[in-house]
């Protein structure tokens, strides 16, 4: 069975988000980008199925700008076998639409025809939670989202999924979108010789219009602001003052 | 214009506080008819809540499963400017699903209606805000219910059915939901949360102990999660849930940003930890530098 898997370049987690001063949006200008941490468990877990010999290969597919190539050699490198860059935007501050995005990766599956979509559940630069399902949506696929654990026996998934409260478990047949939660597995770094490896692995060059997406965005960035900040209280010597001041003055107990 | 909410069924029960948040926040775009998708009893629930126009109640087990319950959703869609639901796992399952079918984008964790096109919701963690207008013909969002009062009881909507939805493609298996006496985190008053430094799984008792002194939720930051000291669902942050509770006590939690995404909004903060250069000392109302083995149970022992 093969294998797609959609990853994105954004900003590394680790890195502060600054706010552009004239409210346009956020500064990535010379930032460092990584991939999507849950597109990296999403990878981990297609090279975890193809050790385990139920996946033949994996593809691995970016869409964005064209820098989204260090992306893909990432996932190349980690063990995906072959990768396809969609360039959709020059700027590296457009952020294509999740909409537009599972059209683009809709038209890929129609190509690929993959047994299965791994995906990660949001992207943390905005944090929408919904490019799988919109992707299993237009192929009229069955879904399992926020997974934290995944079996495939024949021609279905057993998914358990991270739901308020608990754990469900799902089965859904194949082909099926999965999209993956943190506590699934903990990705692996890629090795030097695979880094050096994965350069020699293919990775083709699309647009959006090989694919006939329209990718002109649905909503209008207004403004982005700084939250509302919340400022440094007092320190309390001791628990009795703490309770006193719960008690008396925030009235809270 | 009238908005179609769809109510949170888990395990055939309603979440009425979320529902009933949710419905503040939309009522400023039109009439609200609210579809539940389960038992007869959690229909009724819903009828309940002041300012339902009606209920539209199809009969399910409730489990939440996304194929059919987007194709109820896109049955009813057509009457509708606007379709809204809590942002929980059930409806983050299940409205882009919908929005996809519809060609239209979605919009999630919505904290605040500007107008009926414009929303504001946070990006990058909470780090900051975005507010986008929609030219979509129907919006599709889920609400941030942290950032919404409950509307009250007492009201007495009709109740119409719809025809139940079935979908072959995926089927329920089970649902594991811990039993616990304590207040849901997400509509508790106050939640206890440790982090990191709590250390164990077999020290997370001192938390417990005073959320339970307290009729406190218990919460957890993702290092401890991710330690295994607390389960998933407890878990406080951008990648956990999003509280919003009367008082919010963090112990040993260092004040990551992706934690603080998850509680600022608190109306009171207290830290508890022994790092005085901790980042949650600067979000805090009340920090109390200290070693948490001893500040615990002495709270838990005084109040």
């Amino acid at each position: 069975m093969k294998v797609l898997v959609p990853v994105k370049r954004v900003i590394d987690y680790n890195v502060k988000v600054r706010v552009k001063s004239d409210g346009t949006g956020v500064d990535l200008a010379n930032v460092k980008m990584s991939m999507n941490p849950f597109d990296e468990i999403a990878v981990e877990e297609a090279i975890r199925l193809k050790e385990k010999g139920i996946v033949s290969e994996i593809v691995v597919v970016s869409i964005g700008v064209k820098q989204a190539q260090e992306t893909l050699r990432t996932a190349l490198a980690m063990g995906a076998d072959r990768a396809i860059l969609v360039e959709a935007a020059s700027d590296v501050h457009t952020d294509i639409e999740p909409l537009a995005v599972a059209k683009i990766l809709a038209a890929v599956v129609k190509d690929e025809a993959p047994g299965l979509v791994l995906a990660g559940k949001q992207a943390i630069d905005n944090d929408l939670n919904a490019t799988g399902q919109m992707l299993a949506a237009l192929l009229g696929w069955g879904q399992a989202t926020f997974a934290s654990a995944l079996s495939i026996e024949g021609d279905s998934a057993t998914v358990t999924r991270e739901v308020d409260g608990g754990l469900q478990t799902i089965k859904v047949g194949l082909p099926a979108v999965v999209t993956v939660d943190l506590r699934l597995n903990e990705p692996r770094y890629a090795s030097l010789p695979n880094i050096m490896k994965a350069k020699k692995k293919p990775l083709d060059e699309k647009t959006a219009a090989d694919y006939g997406v329209d990718v002109t965005p649905r909503l209008t960035v207004v403004k982005t602001s700084e939250p509302a900040g919340r400022k440094a209280g007092v320190k309390v010597a001791s628990v009795d003052e703490l309770i006193a001041k719960l008690k008396d003055e925030a009235g809270v107990i | 214009m009238a908005v179609l909410l769809l109510a949170d069924v888990n395990g055939g029960q309603l979440a009425t506080d979320s529902v009933a948040k949710t419905l503040t926040a939309v009522q400023s775009l039109g009439d609200v008819h609210v579809l539940v998708a389960g038992p007869a009893a959690a229909a009724a629930e819903a009828a309940s809540l002041a300012g339902v126009a009606k209920v539209l109640h199809a009969e399910d087990a409730g489990h939440g499963l996304a194929e059919a319950l987007a194709d109820q959703v896109i049955d009813l869609a057509g009457g509708y400017s606007h379709i809204a639901a809590a942002a929980t796992a059930y409806a983050k399952n299940v409205l882009p699903r919908v929005a996809a079918l519809l060609d239209v984008m979605v919009l999630s964790d919505v904290t605040a209606v500007v107008d009926s096109e414009t929303f504001e919701r946070p990006i990058y963690a909470g780090n900051a805000i975005q507010t986008v207008k929609s030219s979509d013909k129907i919006k599709v969002f889920s609400v941030r219910t942290a950032a919404f009062a409950a509307a009250s009881t007492g009201g007495s909507a009709a109740i119409e059915p719809v025809g139940a939805k079935a979908s072959a493609l995926s089927s329920w298996v089970e649902d594991k939901v811990a039993a616990s006496d304590r207040p849901e985190l997400t509509s508790a008053k106050i939640v206890v949360s440790g982090g990191r430094g709590v250390g164990s799984e077999a020290d997370f008792a001192l938390i417990e102990a005073l959320a339970d002194k307290f009729g406190a939720a218990v919460g957890a930051s993702r290092a401890a999660v991710d330690s295994g000291y607390a389960p998933n669902d407890w878990q406080v942050g951008q990648t956990g849930k999003v509280v919003a509770p009367a008082l919010y006590v963090a112990i040993g939690i260092s004040g990551a940003i992706q934690h603080l995404a998850g509680m600022k909004d608190s109306k009171v903060i207290v830290a508890i930890n022994k790092d005085e250069e901790a980042p949650i000392f600067q979000v805090a109302d009340y920090g109390l530098v200290a070693d948490l083995f001893t500040a615990v149970p002495e709270l838990t022992s005084k109040l």
